[in-house]
């Protein structure tokens, strides 16, 4: 080629932050998914059961729709290989995302949490010049229209529609979880490279939209949001650095997969 | 001692193997049942699938979605409470049986061929002439 760009017409240094901010959206996804469906078969009733853990593996497609770009446009791993053999550093999703499933509360608002700032994400995303990225947003958008639905019925059933018990204890997971969801927002190098490419807006302005369709969701629940400025960001995961919950999680992912890693399924 | 399962979210839990004092649900300790109505296409009729249990009409919206629109095509689902759904008792159920000796309330008690046949002939003979 002769303006020196290589064969998926992306220019190094975008392509340099494209795979970073790609693989962050799909780590996420891999691990809420998988920690997601770590309630199946132990849901609070049958059709809850089936409903989350349904989600649980919309959002697997979502991590592989994305892996796959990253395997088909930059060369990188095949799908399989990229989420079963990577060790906890190469990861670079979120705190909010690791954490174990807690009670359901928790699990719940964490649900609430990420599937609202991946809604807003993924819309961002629908005009971007990125194309692959663009057409997977648009794919989506419905499944994450109906994730979004359940988790704000569930919220609001337990906050302002709920007993006193529930309220507390939707209130204490928010508590908990709030600042580890400021984390899906840290700050990279990449963030700018992509705006000036017109292939995404930011993580501040996603940050920004998603603090305000939260105060509104928060306040019809009847629940109290905390303040942003007083809370510490779960930062870290996002370079690498992880909670001692993943690599625990990522070896029982892997368990079935690595007895024969060149397994037809 | 916990119970330890082949399962490790099981294991997790950290359940006490000695007590298995698990008391099962009283009869009727659960939520309401809903009704839910799928419709595959657009004008189409929406059909009776089967029932849920839900706290509320708006969670079992939510997770009929799920239960019942995963698989097939899905244009849209209702939910109806269960016990807002008007029905005649089982016992009643001989309100339904009819005398059969009213042909002249069925459409086959009536023999419109032979009619029909002579009229078109008619309107032909009309036609020609």
């Amino acid at each position: 080629m002769d303006n020196g760009r290589p064969a998926n017409g992306v220019a190094p240094k975008v392509a340099s932050a494209l795979k970073t901010f790609l693989y962050r959206i799909a780590d996420d996804e891999l691990i809420i998914a998988h920690r997601n469906s770590e309630w199946t078969g132990l849901g609070p009733i049958l059709e809850e059961d089936i409903a989350f853990s349904s989600i649980a593996q919309d959002k697997l497609g979502h991590s592989l729709a994305i892996y796959s770009i990253l395997h088909e446009v930059f060369g990188e791993e095949d799908p399989d290989t990229i989420a079963f053999t990577r060790s906890e550093k190469d990861f670079t999703c979120c705190h909010l995302v690791e954490l174990p499933i807690g009670d359901y509360a928790f699990s719940l608002v964490r649900h609430l949490l990420f599937d609202l700032a991946e809604q807003l994400r993924f819309e961002m995303l629908e005009n971007s010049l990125f194309e692959p990225l663009a057409k997977v947003a648009r794919k989506v958008k419905g499944e994450i229209k109906y994730h979004l639905f359940h988790a704000v019925t569930w919220v609001t059933q337990l906050g302002a529609k709920g007993n006193e018990e529930s309220k507390a204890r939707t209130q204490t997971a928010l508590n908990e979880a709030f600042p580890l969801a400021l984390g899906i927002f840290e700050p990279g190098d990449h963030d700018d490279i992509l705006k000036g490419e017109g292939i995404f807006e930011g993580e501040e302005t996603l940050k920004e939209r998603w603090l305000t369709a939260l105060t509104s969701i928060v306040e019809e629940a009847d629940l109290t949001l905390p303040d942003v400025q007083s809370v510490e960001p779960a930062y870290g995961g996002r370079k690498g650095y992880h909670t001692e919950h993943l690599q625990p999680l990522l070896d029982e992912m892997a368990e079935v997969f690595r007895i024969d890693p060149g397994a037809e399924w | 001692m916990i119970i330890k399962s082949l399962d490790p979210r099981v294991t997790r839990l950290e359940i006490p193997a000695e007590d298995q004092s698990f008391e099962p649900l009283a009869p009727m300790d659960q939520h309401e049942t809903y009704e839910v109505f799928h419709q595959e296409k657009r004008g189409g009729q929406p059909v009776h699938v089967g029932s849920l249990h839900a706290p509320n009409t708006e969670l079992a919206l939510v997770m009929a979605k799920e239960q019942y629109g995963r698989r097939s095509r899905t244009v849209a689902i209702w939910v109806v409470p269960t016990s807002e759904i008007m029905t005649i008792s089982v016992e009643d159920a001989d309100i339904f049986e009819t005398t059969p000796e009213k042909d002249y309330r069925e459409a086959k008690g009536y023999r419109v061929g032979t009619k029909l046949k002579a009229w078109k002939k008619q309107q032909e003979g009309a036609t020609n002439g």
